[in-house]
């Protein structure tokens, strides 16, 4: 098996005044590639936690995280950046889209990073948003678009450099029912067909429906596989999905 | 309102320093690079000297004088008084330096009649600068004059190509010396050399006489030495800068730094997507540079408007009033985007570290 995140005994503590929160324990992980997991579990859980150490944009208190073989930890800084680039395609719960620039600018930014000429950098952008099915948008601001064409937006640019691994924190937290579906087959499409590994962060049970694998979170401690937390089973479900439409037929 | 107030410090910087462009462009156009000015030892303007007649006559018959086609040599005696008239800025009357000399000392610099003619010798007649003419109202062609012992009737504008002596009234050396009682003796003398040379020459040969007791200055150095007649101005005009050019520092770095908090997120969200701290830290202070660089744009487009300004200040050489045209040159305009860069620099500097600095988590929560 060709694993893609490698985790073992992470642990990340915040010290909050003299107080120290775990707010993951001991986490032992491994994701193969090609994987669409589904990290879950309420509030506070530690689920944004472990993808940010995944990530890199956080640093684990104990433990290690070995992403592509890799502990992107012990890089320095402008390695970490040029790995950040190749690596990892992260996507944002409010879909941190740069107001200033178009829906194709947006999606380009990653590219300015590469050696790639500026002609081949739009090409990349109008393929990703392309992908999308927001090629006809390409020009409008983030003002200009719904908030779930804004992230599809934010899913082309985290595309758009073809990495290896697809990280999404929340990403339908700010949606409403039928744009969430949108944007949780057009994950869905990138894993299957495009071979994207990707690792979903939600408290939401129906965002399940389109992985392929789910873990939970409790308290910070990753449960056994199967295992969900008692308090979780007994939630109620707080959003009604439609069914899923085809993203790339409205391109 | 950050830009605006960088670009009023940068405005007050370039009107300070077209004031002093301005005040030496005209003593520039005033000297003749081959004319000494004689005054007497120790003396370091023509109203604090005194040259005999007997010297006056010594240095005309100086080698290296050159002298005109009709063999006659290029040396005027002068005589330097001031008289008081009212003024645009002053109508209780401002001085203005009254020179009698004669007709080798007109053609010895470069004026030219704007209006009317030149005065006739043994007359009370007076020319008037065309600054003069503009800033005194009285001063017209046509009207009478009161200074010295009686009244003088102005008879023609000279145009001294923005120099020095457009500010000043010249009449005949005769009736001027009459008035103010210096018929024995002169202020200044006025020598123009044959060559470069032969100036440092006559230059020595007149120090080293002890009978003339008397010092030379090139006109270059004299009028050059006169500039300081703008020096409290500039002072003030840079202090000024300087003090709103704090206050234009501190505005950038809090705007650098409210920009830096609004943008936090903006900031977290491209170091997850691979820029370096380098390339946010060379983002923002790049916005701070072109910031105050718009700014410094601003101030300069601003101050331009000087340049068709025309002003006075008091020589206190001569306890009377030059005037001049403020230049808002290339020079000055360089100075205020260089001054406006340097408030960029200092106060975009802290912020963009900030934003640099900040950990990515912490700046996609401030967001």
């Amino acid at each position: 098996m060709d694993t893609v995140i490698e985790a073992r005994r992470l642990s990340k503590d915040y010290a909050h005044d003299d107080n120290r929160v775990s707010a993951l324990k001991d986490v032992d992980l491994e994701v193969a590639r090609g994987a669409l997991l589904a990290l879950m579990g309420p509030s506070g859980s530690g689920k944004s936690t472990l993808l940010h150490l995944v990530a890199a944009m956080d640093r684990p208190t104990s433990g290690e995280v070995l992403v592509l073989g890799q502990d992107p930890h012990s890089l320095g800084g402008r390695e970490l950046a040029r790995w950040r680039n190749v690596h990892i395609g992260f996507i944002f719960q409010s879909f941190n889209l740069i107001p200033v620039l178009t829906a194709l600018e947006n999606v380009a930014l990653p590219l300015k990073l590469t050696n790639l000429s500026t002609r081949e950098q739009v090409e990349h952008a109008v393929t990703a948003l392309e992908l999308v099915g927001l090629r006809d948008r390409m020009n409008h601001f983030p003002r200009q678009l719904s908030g779930g064409q804004e992230q599809r937006v934010a899913i082309a640019r985290a595309i758009v450099t073809d990495p290896d691994l697809i990280l999404a924190d929340e990403p339908t937290g700010n949606l409403d029912a039928s744009s969430a579906n949108d944007v949780l087959s057009l994950l869905s499409v990138l894993n299957s067909e495009h071979g994207k590994t990707v690792v979903l962060v939600t408290h939401d049970p129906h965002a399940a429906h389109y992985a392929k694998s789910i873990r939970y979170l409790d308290k910070g401690v990753l449960l056994p596989e199967g295992q969900v937390p008692q308090d979780w089973i007994a939630a109620p479900i707080s959003r009604s999905f439609q069914p899923m439409p085809d993203v790339r037929s409205e391109a | 309102m950050t830009a605006l107030g960088i670009a009023l410090s940068v405005m007050i910087l370039v009107a300070s320093l077209a004031l002093v462009n301005g005040l030496r462009t005209v003593f520039k156009n005033t000297a003749n690079p081959l004319q000494l000015l004689v005054l007497r030892k120790g003396a370091t303007s023509e109203l604090g000297s005194v040259i005999s007649t007997e010297a006056s006559r010594i240095l005309r018959a100086k080698a290296g004088v050159a002298t005109d086609s009709a063999g006659r040599p290029l040396a005027s005696a002068e005589v330097i008084n001031v008289a008081n008239l009212p003024s645009v800025d002053n109508p209780k009357g401002m001085n203005v330096t009254v020179r009698g000399l004669n007709e080798m000392g007109i053609e010895m610099r470069s004026v030219r009649l704007a209006e009317g003619r030149w005065f006739r010798p043994g007359l009370r007649e007076i020319v008037v600068g065309k600054a003069v003419a503009k800033r005194y109202p009285s001063a017209q062609v046509g009207n009478r004059v009161r200074f010295g012992k009686g009244d003088w009737e102005i008879v023609g504008v000279m145009d001294g190509g923005d120099s020095a002596l457009d500010s000043e009234i010249w009449g005949d050396l005769n009736e001027i010396a009459s008035d103010y009682n210096r018929q024995e003796s002169a202020n200044s003398v006025l020598l123009r050399a044959t060559d470069p040379v032969t100036l440092d020459a006559l230059k020595h040969s007149i120090e080293d006489d002890l009978q003339l007791g008397a010092t030379a200055l090139t006109e270059m150095d004299y009028y050059e030495s006169q500039t300081s007649s703008g020096a409290p101005l500039e002072f003030l005009g840079i202090f000024v800068a300087v003090v709103m050019a704090i206050g234009g520092g501190f505005a950038t770095t809090n705007t650098m730094y409210a920009a830096v908090a609004r943008r936090a997120k903006e900031i977290g969200t491209l170091r997850t997507l691979g820029f370096t701290e380098g390339s946010i830290l060379l983002s923002f202070f790049t916005e701070a540079l072109l910031l105050s660089l718009a700014a410094g744009v601003l101030g300069g487009v601003l101050a331009l408007p000087l340049n068709w300004v025309t002003t006075g200040v008091g020589r206190v050489a001569s306890f009377s009033e030059i005037s001049f045209r403020f230049r808002v040159g290339a020079a000055a305009m360089f100075s205020g985007l260089i001054f406006a860069l340097v408030l960029g620099v200092l106060g975009g500097v802290l912020p963009a570290r900030a934003a640099a600095k900040k950990e990515i988590l912490s700046a996609l929560r401030e967001g």
